[in-house]
């Protein structure tokens, strides 16, 4: 849920990075962490990871810059995306206002990127919220694994699977080296604000 | 969950009822936090080596995870915690609705007094900030 301070001027959004384990969601929030200056990020967070898999959430809080005057605060949380955590999933989604999906480009991970994807929609459903209203980017990640022997998906096999039913923005992206990171962020944020601010700003 | 609109009115009257009550007890730093982790308010002492943000979102999700705990043993909700260290204690208590206070404190303030001051708290709180 979305923090408007009207004493302070802030809006606070809650940005959550979805997807199958492994397919590189703290890499995203490593990027994004290393490329920003000290004065427009927070410290990053990481719950403890086991070998290098997060077991509880990571989140990065970033300055946004300024929208009608208020200063635009975002939380980036990622949630864990083995199986099992389903529970922690759930409780990472309390309150959130944006999405990104990740997808991971590997053959034999196909059926994962689908799974998630779906599990994502019912807990958003627990919460009491309908993805398809919500803000939401797809990014196609790794897509430096296309130009080497492992079978991979094409970027129009991967919106065939995820993105027939949302029709949203999908970016490709090797959250590793940076491409396709900001312009992932730049989109989430920038329809997540707006939904937020048409929502208690502009439609009074 | 519902957004929330905070106004500087609210966050004035909650602060003064909270330096009232429990900062002028010595207690350390007080935040009012909701369950997605935001920080709806911030006594006391600044948060020099305490980390507000980490600590609100660590604090949602623990709740959320005891929620959950006290359910499989047939709980509704735990609607206090306690953690002691050996200088820094921590309290958490649920204000009703998804808001939960932290208290901060050392040694030198006791663990009732804190105990009656938050319950004390509690319903202004809530009636300020959900009005
Ligand atoms: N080749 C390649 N590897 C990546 C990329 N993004 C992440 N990885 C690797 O994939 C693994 C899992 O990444 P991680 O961010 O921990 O995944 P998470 O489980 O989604 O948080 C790590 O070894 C990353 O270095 C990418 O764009 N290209
Ligand atoms: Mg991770």
């Amino acid at each position: 849920m979305a923090l408007i301070d009207l004493g302070r001027k802030e809006i606070h959004c809650k940005i959550v990075y979805y997807g199958a384990g492994r397919c590189g969601k703290t890499t995203n929030l490593l990027y994004i962490y290393n490329a920003m200056s000290d004065n427009d990020r927070g410290k990053m967070l990481t719950i403890d990871t086991k070998g290098d898999r997060t077991l509880f959430f990571d989140l990065l809080p970033l300055n946004l810059g300024k929208i009608s005057g208020f200063d635009i605060r975002i939380q980036l949380y990622t949630v864990p995306g083995q199986v099992m955590y389903e529970a922690t999933r759930k409780l990472v989604l309390k309150g959130v206002d944006g999405l990104v999906f990740v997808a991971d480009p590997l053959k034999v991970r196909q059926e994962r990127n689908i799974e998630s994807l779906d599990d994502l929609r019912r807990n958003i459903a627990d919460h009491g919220l309908d993805l398809k209203e919500m803000p939401l980017v797809l990014q196609y990640n790794k897509r430096d694994l296309c130009d080497t022997p492992v079978p991979t998906l094409s970027v129009e096999e991967l919106e065939q699977d995820l993105n027939q039913v949302y029709q949203v923005p999908g970016f490709e992206a090797i959250a590793t080296k940076g491409p396709g990171v900001f312009e992932t962020l730049k989109e989430i944020s920038k329809r997540t604000v707006n939904y937020v601010a048409n929502k208690h700003l502009f439609n009074k | 969950m519902a957004d929330m609109i905070l106004t500087a009115d609210a966050v004035g009257g909650v602060k003064s009822i909270i330096n009232d009550k429990l900062i002028s007890e010595n207690v350390q730093t007080v935040l009012v936090i909701d369950g997605a982790g935001n920080i709806l308010a911030h006594c006391g002492q600044d948060t020099d080596g305490v980390d507000a943000l980490s600590l609100a979102a660590l604090t949602a999700a623990n709740f959320g995870a005891t929620s959950q705990i006290a359910k499989l043993i047939g709980e509704n909700d735990f609607s206090l915690l306690y953690h002691k260290g050996e200088k820094a204690n921590i309290h958490f208590a649920r204000l009703g609705g998804e808001m939960i206070l932290v208290s901060i404190f050392g040694d030198d303030v006791s663990l009732g007094l804190v105990r009656v001051r938050v319950d004390e708290l509690a319903a202004d709180i809530n009636r300020i900030f959900e009005g």
